[in-house]
């Protein structure tokens, strides 16, 4: 896997980049930190850990168990569509199909509310496997799937006269770049805040940080999924 | 669902004591011979308001014999739970099981507990089919749903397999179901509670259904019958993984009260009498290098009296017991009252030094000898029972009776239902408030209190306080 995101500088033809391309970069950068800002992405785990265990070090490990999670989540979910990219012939098939597969989450995450309070059941030793969850419960990793794919038809990885195997390298090492973009984004952000409540702003922060996102959330699904599809739609006509 | 956490949940105990204080104390109203329904009366307990110490409002129940015992809230701090991910409930309805009956009620208190009504009811064929438990007494707001307590197991009598604790949906109130996947040596059931972010559960024992429900079986008393044990558990595994055995003679080890702080890995619990000399007393629990430890750290000696001012049950023992049957910590964690309902005291104790409780205050009122009256000049049937403290640990509520049955052995005269209060100083020290003083329906009892916006407990935190 990372043998493919070390051969990815050499794969990608940056000069036939297409100029939607810094839009995706940007959107990227932009959902890590939206994911990572959200107190129910974890950051507040962080602040709880430094506190119970009386130092900073705690939080920090919190921290990066969070980022551990999410690249999980972002990989498991976007490691599928990397593979099926090598199907060249089939790319437009499975680009409408995960737009689909996006707006379907939002609708179904918009209609049915409630929230899955099993994930308070994983326990607090177990964040790696707490914050993949979430992210894969909440459809966070989901939202990357159209902008990887994207990112892919942008650098012409899917242009089908690469060999499948170079094809297959360059797909994964570009599911490997989007996810850590996204995760490194993400955990700044959140890091930044747990950091700032931990050491500035207080406990008072924790409840005032919370607002209620689902419906915001659920639309940015269907919009990221609705953005997609017209993209796509678009560009074979 | 709401857009903003509830106002009243707490990331921490100290953000909980900071809040503002209550207006509402709700109680549970009991009719002891079951010949009217059980009802829920809202109190106004706002200094300075006309109808300060006066029932403001009553939400009386469609059954009758349900027996109202304790009762909790439907969401708490805890939903501030970082591993919740989604702290978008209110505090707003009070679940109220009834032990005799096993049926629950979940009472809506919005928009104002003024006008408090009845939202949903929950037969006791519910609770048996779908978690072969009877008897639901202890209610906890945990980040993933209601966490409720039994008394009795299967069949008619409740001793058809052990009792434990189910869940319930925190906005649906559906039954979801038993939370035990191993229970271990448990086969006896009372009080719950937790350290959240620590991740154990501490449960304790007080009897099967026909040891209590016709009144104290004073033969199995005598024989060590009741229960003695406390049981730590894997909160989230669900497996009880240590059973300590406080010794046989310490009967029905009751409340036990976390300290509320997460950060501290201690709590204490209640012990009712000792069969060997009827003291009562308190324990400490704590955990250290991953085991759970506990030790008698504070007693209370029985008082001696002559046999004609005894109820028939005392009469050969020439002595009253303390019976300390509900215990309560402060906030601050600092200081722990206990209830004496034989010899009829309130006591404070700081328990700064968990393992060396330090008696701070103490109040006389009511008891089985004693009969203190309290300094308005009324009359306080019975003893202090079921205490419950203000976040800010200013007030201390209370009221007498203990559990129907039970009233009419220790106290053959009557219990009609009392609430007091008690203003705490500033470094301990308690005193009974002269006006405050609230006098119950004729044949009522009343149990437990909670109050407007959460209380000593109610609430669980995820953070510390420091």
């Amino acid at each position: 896997m990372f043998d493919g995101f070390l051969l990815l500088p050499v794969g990608l033809d940056w000069g036939h980049a297409s100029p939607a391309l810094g839009w995706l970069w940007l959107a990227l950068v932009a959902s890590g930190l939206y994911h990572g800002v959200n107190p129910g992405m974890g950051w507040p785990l962080a602040v709880s850990a430094g506190l119970m265990d009386k130092t900073p070090r705690a939080l920090f490990r919190a921290l990066w168990a969070l980022a551990a999670g999410h690249l999980l989540a972002t990989l498991l979910v976007l490691l599928p569509f990397a593979f099926l990219l090598v199907l060249a012939e089939w790319q437009r098939s499975i680009q409408l199909g995960a737009s689909l597969l996006v707006i379907g989450f939002g609708a179904y995450r918009l209609i049915e509310r409630h929230h899955p309070r099993a994930l308070a059941r994983i326990p607090p030793t177990q964040l790696v496997l707490w914050s993949s969850a979430v992210a894969i419960a909440h459809g966070a990793a989901l939202m990357l799937v159209p902008i990887y794919l994207g990112l892919c038809q942008a650098f012409e990885l899917d242009a089908g006269h690469e060999a499948a195997g170079v094809l297959m390298k360059a797909s994964l090492g570009m599911a490997v770049l989007v996810s850590l973009v996204h995760v490194a984004a993400m955990i700044s952000a959140g890091g930044c805040l747990a950091w700032l409540v931990y050491r500035h702003l207080g406990l008072r922060f924790v409840s005032r940080s919370w607002f209620n996102l689902d419906a915001i959330w659920a639309t940015s699904l269907v919009l990221v999924g609705v953005v997609a599809l017209a993209f796509n739609l678009a560009s074979w006509r | 669902m709401t857009m903003r956490p509830d106002p009243t949940f707490h990331a921490s105990p100290k953000l909980a004591m900071e809040a503002p204080a209550e207006n509402f104390a709700y109680t549970l109203l009991l009719s002891p011979d079951f010949s009217k329904p059980d009802a829920l009366a809202v109190i106004d307990v706002k200094p300075g308001s006309p109808t300060y110490s006066q029932i403001v409002h009553t939400v009386t129940m469609p059954n009758k014999g349900d027996e109202f015992h304790h009762f909790g809230w439907n969401a708490c701090s805890s939903a501030l739970s970082p591993l919740a991910g989604h702290a978008f409930i209110e505090r707003r309805y009070l679940i109220i099981p009834g032990i005799r009956s096993s049926r629950i009620y979940i009472i809506d208190t919005k928009p104002d507990p003024t006008k408090a009504k009845i939202h949903k009811i929950i037969e006791p064929e519910e609770v048996f089919k779908k978690t072969g438990y009877s008897r639901p007494h202890t209610i906890h707001c945990g980040p993933d749903g209601v966490y409720v307590s039994t008394l009795g197991g299967g069949g008619k009598d409740g001793t058809n397999g052990p009792p434990g604790v189910f869940i319930m949906d925190c906005e649906t109130f559906e039954v979801l179901g038993r939370w035990e996947i191993d229970r271990g040596p448990q086969t006896l059931h009372y009080d719950f509670w937790w350290n959240l972010p620590r991740d154990y559960m501490v449960t304790s024992e007080w009897a099967l259904p026909p040891q209590f429900e016709n009144g104290i079986v004073p033969e199995d008393l005598l024989a060590n019958k009741y229960g003695h044990r406390l049981h730590f558990w894997d909160l989230r595994a669900r497996r009880n993984v240590q059973t300590i055995d406080l010794g046989a003679n310490h009967q029905m080890a009751l409340e036990v009260r976390p300290a509320h702080d997460p950060v501290r890995e201690y709590g204490f619990v209640g012990v009712v009498v000792d069969t060997t000399n009827l003291e009562a007393s308190i324990w400490t629990w704590w955990r250290e290098g991953g085991k759970f430890h506990a030790e008698k750290t504070a007693t209370i000696p029985p008082e001696p009296a002559p046999k004609e001012k005894l109820p028939p049950l005392l009469q050969g023992f020439g002595a009253v017991p303390p019976l300390v049957t509900d215990i309560d910590l402060s906030m601050d964690d600092r200081f722990l009252y206990v209830s004496c309902w034989g010899t009829g005291e309130m006591r404070q104790y700081d328990v700064s030094e968990p393992r060396k409780p330090k008696l701070a205050g103490s109040v006389h009122i009511g008891g089985i000898v004693r009969r203190t009256t309290h300094p308005n000049g009324k009359a306080f049937a019975a003893g202090p029972q079921m205490v419950e403290i203000s976040r800010d640990g200013r007030r201390v509520y209370w009221t007498n009776s203990l559990y129907s049955t039970w009233d009419d052995q220790f106290y053959p005269d009557g219990v009609p239902g009392v609430e007091v209060m008690a203003n705490v100083g500033r470094n301990g020290g308690l005193e009974l408030d002269k006006d405050y003083f609230v006098s119950f329906p004729d044949g009522y009892r009343a149990h437990q209190i909670r109050l407007e916006g959460g209380d000593c407990s109610t609430d669980s935190f995820c953070y510390p306080s420091a």
